[in-house]
């Protein structure tokens, strides 16, 4: 293991390369000097390295771009054909070097081809983990430990409250109230991109095999994961159906479009949520939720703390959400922490959301 | 416990009624006894045992957490025990460990478990129990079970099982207790109805028809007696013999809950076998106080002897429905009512008094009454005074409100014209609607004219109403704060809405001054501009001196 070398047998040349010298935060993005990349930057740079498809960390505009297929994809679908300069695309496992350092994308489990990125320079390995989950998600590659000196984890949901519970006993909640109340429209409120397709496929695991209904802004995203091999059984879009045929039936949308006009096409809808925040019974109810799903595409507390301790890294670097839960927990544990100043990440954001396959915005 | 969890859970964030008793309907029929009694029994209030204080619960996170972690998740969750379920540790779950507790366990236990067994008890279920589960039973131990479900509502869910009418489960529910096995068999049709020994039994009560100035012509001011409508608590007063002679008193509301514990004040009045039906009415200086000051002793947690002193308690009696043992219900209205007069007279207490008839010979004469209570016999009770009562002289006391016998004819409200200024959502159906209206009248204020809000009103307008309001707002929109739209309000442009209300008094909350009762939307004035709506002066001039 890379972090286990001991300092005294090393090269001299290893003592002297400390990890924020190989990766530091910038107004941009985690910058590496030696490397000359930034990975998920925020503003455009000459060259990126992208860990997931979301909007907050792949952004249009860089120089050259190097990230899975499936996130050069997904920026391909949201942003169009001249997204980047040029683009590269790199498998999980395949090693790339970029000056003195060798970079390595590992999967992330948090969305299809999302990836954590592990740079090595110097003897010294640095895993970016962009946004991950330890649990089984059936749309994406499981999340692998990758050992290391430094582990940069996000703390979204960074505090000992967050406990996402089994997510098929959510799916569950939400297949009894359908039959509970068979002349409702069950409307899930579900981020476009990643989530609405893994409770798709969840519910199909249960062997709910009726046609699931979809919110124009979902379609293009969703018929990609198709294309992708990942099986989601009968999908209709919303807009074609009639009032009555929508009773009694599931559709998924996006969070925004739960409780909008758009849900009047629906009989007696009922709006559920799918959301690690749904787990804070304050956060559901200040959204007007009747059915919150505590399904999250993020690791929860317990996955944070068991990722971070599995990775054997004596230094953990925390970014965006709840910092200070997560650093206090790193340092009783005898690690080195610190929150990381990275700004411009945070949910998803839906006013970005892919277009819907009319080509208007949702 | 998970069970019962998941059903608080979800009618927690179910706002709409029917839901409410299906979700609970389902529960029943899905939950063997006993957990299902017991259930009914959290939500009906009927369960005893001694509440935890918050401080045990608090004691039994900060020995199991880091005190900065629970710091900073406290002050993001907001609720103590909801923070205590969520980072309760997981302990490591051996093969054999016990299989969560049940709600009858639960329940049970906590019914005999000395006070100094209770932590370590609520750790060893807290380590059992999944998150809501946990979050269920800090709600439950702590007395803080909010969940927006009344116990009538939850006896219909029970009749519903059955398709029984929860009349019939008020009748038998004095005589039953927790967990109610043989209410359950009876429902599920497997045993006959539970029979009650109750010596004051709930009768369920008449109810009355709100009359139209059409219907009139069709009636016979002769037929009819009258009495003034009071702005108090329609009760049942019921005193019945034990078995061992000794007087057992209840009141009901006219729901058939038993509101006895909150005003044992009034008890001692009512000392003689018999069932009377009434309003609880706040008296002082034998005037009633308006419903604003009988509120005061409403939903209070215990009763204490300033509380009896500041708001004596009255009931004013209209009907007797039981005299001893006799059951008058078959009599008509005339002959109970001069029971009735008999049966107040024995009593002989200055607590309860009849309620006077207001006699009339036209319905002209009624009218004339009405609008003016004051100088008809209501003295100086007229401004508690809601409007009339008509009840047929031959009319039998039955259940429900049958067609023609009990009408009301309520003073005409007060309407006003004022200015839709701010739009919130709905809930639940009407989530995707502003359907909550905040209006104001005109003031003179610092800058010269201005609107200031009066009142909130959510209903009163028809389907189609709402429509056009919800137009209006999200069109006419000047700024947004979260939920809540503000809508333009300017002399030539915005909203006219006349607001028809019961009742205004002053108030230092709102920055009007005054604060109306039961505000609702009487109707749209698209014809009106908003410069001719009302002021807040002729506002200032209904208020009672
Ligand atoms: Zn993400
Ligand atoms: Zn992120």
């Amino acid at each position: 293991m890379a972090g286990k070398l001991a300092p005294m047998k090393s090269p001299p040349y290893i003592t002297t390369m400390r990890p924020q010298d190989i990766l530091v935060p910038q107004p941009h993005g985690l910058c590496c000097r030696p490397g000359e990349f930034y990975i998920d930057p925020v503003r455009p740079v000459a060259r990126a390295l992208i860990t997931h498809g979301h909007s907050d960390h792949a952004r249009a505009g860089h120089g050259a771009v190097l990230a899975t297929q499936e996130t050069l994809d997904m920026m391909r679908l949201r942003y169009g054909d001249d997204f980047a300069g040029s683009t590269q695309a790199i498998t999980y496992g395949e090693e790339i070097r970029f000056g003195t350092c060798q970079v390595k994308f590992h999967p992330a489990g948090h969305v299809l081809g999302s990836a954590q990125i592990s740079v090595t320079c110097g003897g010294v390995r640095v895993v970016a983990s962009g946004d991950y989950k330890d649990v089984a998600d059936p749309t994406c590659a499981p999340f692998e430990v990758v050992p290391c000196d430094v582990f940069i984890t996000e703390a979204t949901f960074g505090l000992p409250v967050f406990r996402h519970g089994n997510p098929q006993a959510e799916i569950a909640k939400l297949l009894n109230s359908v039959a509970l109340f068979p002349e409702r429209a069950h409307l899930v409120g579900a981020y476009s991109l990643g989530k609405a397709q893994r409770v798709i496929a969840m519910l199909r695991q249960a062997g709910y095999d009726a046609p699931i209904y979809l919110h124009g802004a979902m379609e293009t995203i969703t018929r990609y994961y198709e294309s992708r091999g990942i099986a989601l059984g009968e999908l209709r879009p919303a807009r074609d159906a009639k009032k009555v045929e929508l009773a009694g039936t599931i559709t998924l949308a996006p969070p925004t479009a739960i409780q909008d006009l758009w849900t009047r096409r629906f009989p007696d809808p009922l709006a559920a949520f799918a959301s690690g925040w749904m787990r804070v019974r304050a956060r559901a109810r200040q959204r007007g939720i009747e059915l919150p799903l505590v399904i999250s595409d993020h690791a929860d507390w317990d996955g944070l703390c068991a990722t971070i301790e599995a990775t054997g890294a004596h230094e953990i670097w925390v970014t965006h959400g709840q910092e200070d839960a997560l650093v206090h927990w790193a340092t009783t544990k005898g690690l080195t922490a610190r929150p990381l100043a990275l700004v411009g990440y945070g949910e998803e954001d839906e006013e970005t959301a892919l277009p819907t396959s009319d080509g208007t915005k949702a | 416990m998970n069970r019962f969890a998941a059903l608080l859970d979800r009618l927690s964030y179910e706002p709409g009624r029917n839901n409410k008793l299906r979700l609970i309907t389902a529960y029943f029929r899905d939950t063997p006894d006993p957990d299902r009694g017991y259930a009914l029994a959290a939500m009906t209030g009927a369960l005893s045992f001694k509440h935890a204080k918050s401080g045990l619960i608090r004691d039994l996170i900060v020995a199991r957490s880091d005190p900065a972690l629970f710091a900073l998740s406290y002050d993001y969750v907001g609720d103590l025990s909801e923070t205590v379920a969520l980072m309760w540790p997981r302990p490591d779950r051996l093969t054999n460990s016990p299989p969560p507790p049940s709600l009858g366990e639960v329940v049970t236990t906590l019914d005999s478990l000395p006070k100094k067994e209770l932590p370590a008890q609520l750790a060893q279920w807290l380590d059992e129990l999944d998150e809501t589960g946990r979050w269920a039973l800090l709600k439950l131990v702590t007395g803080a079970l909010r969940i927006g479900v009344s116990a009538r509502l939850a006896k219909t869910a029970a009749a519903a099982l059955g398709d029984k009418d929860p009349h019939d489960i008020e009748l038998i529910w004095p005589g039953l207790a927790p967990p109610y096995a043989e209410l359950f068999a009876w429902l599920e049709g497997r045993a006959a109805i539970p029979v009650t020994h109750d010596p004051a039994p709930f009768r369920p009560v008449m109810l009355a028809h709100a009359i139209e100035d059409s219907d009139f012509a069709n009636l016979d001011p002769n037929d009819f007696a009258a009495e003034w409508k009071w702005d108090g608590i329609r009760v049942q007063a019921v005193s019945g013999r034990a078995e061992d002679r000794t007087i057992v008193t209840r009141l009901y509301s006219r729901t058939g809950e038993d509101i006895t514990g909150a005003f044992p004040d009034l008890l001692p009045a009512l000392h003689l076998p018999g069932a009377v039906d009434g309003e609880l009415l706040v008296l002082r200086d034998k005037r009633v106080q308006t419903f604003n000051v009988l509120q005061q002793r409403l939903n209070r947690k215990s009763v204490t002897p300033k509380l009896m002193k500041d708001y004596p308690i009255h009931l004013r009696a209209y009907d007797l429905l039981g005299d001893g043992e006799n059951d008058l219900r078959e009599l008509p209205f005339e002959e109970r009512r001069d029971r009735l007069e008999a049966f107040i007279a024995k009593l002989n207490n200055p607590r309860v008094d009849l309620s006077v008839q207001v006699p009339f010979r036209s319905w002209d004469e009624l009218a004339a009454a009405r609008a003016d209570p004051a100088s008809a016999n209501a003295g100086e009770d007229a401004e508690a005074v809601e409007g009339v009562m008509l009840k047929r002289r031959d009319a039998a006391y039955v259940p429900g409100r049958p067609k023609g016998q009990w009408w009301k004819w309520k003073r005409d409200p007060h309407v006003i014209d004022a200015v839709l200024m701010y739009a919130q959502r709905g809930h639940g159906k009407r989530s995707s609607y502003y359907s909550d209206y905040t209006f104001g009248v005109w003031t003179t204020g610092d800058a010269g004219e201005e609107l200031v809000p009066v009142g909130k009103a959510y209903f009163g307008f028809t389907d189609e109403e709402l429509i056009q309001i919800d137009k209006f707002v999200r069109r006419y929109t000047t700024e947004r704060f979260g939920p809540v739209r503000q809508v333009v309000h300017e002399p030539d442009q915005g909203l006219v809405l006349e607001v028809a209300f019961e009742g205004l008094q002053r108030s230092t909350r709102h920055k009007s001054g005054v604060a109306m009762r039961f505000p609702r939307i009487n109707r749209l004035r698209w014809d009106k501009p908003p410069r001719e709506a009302d002021r807040l002066e002729t506002l200032e001039k209904m208020l009672s001196p």
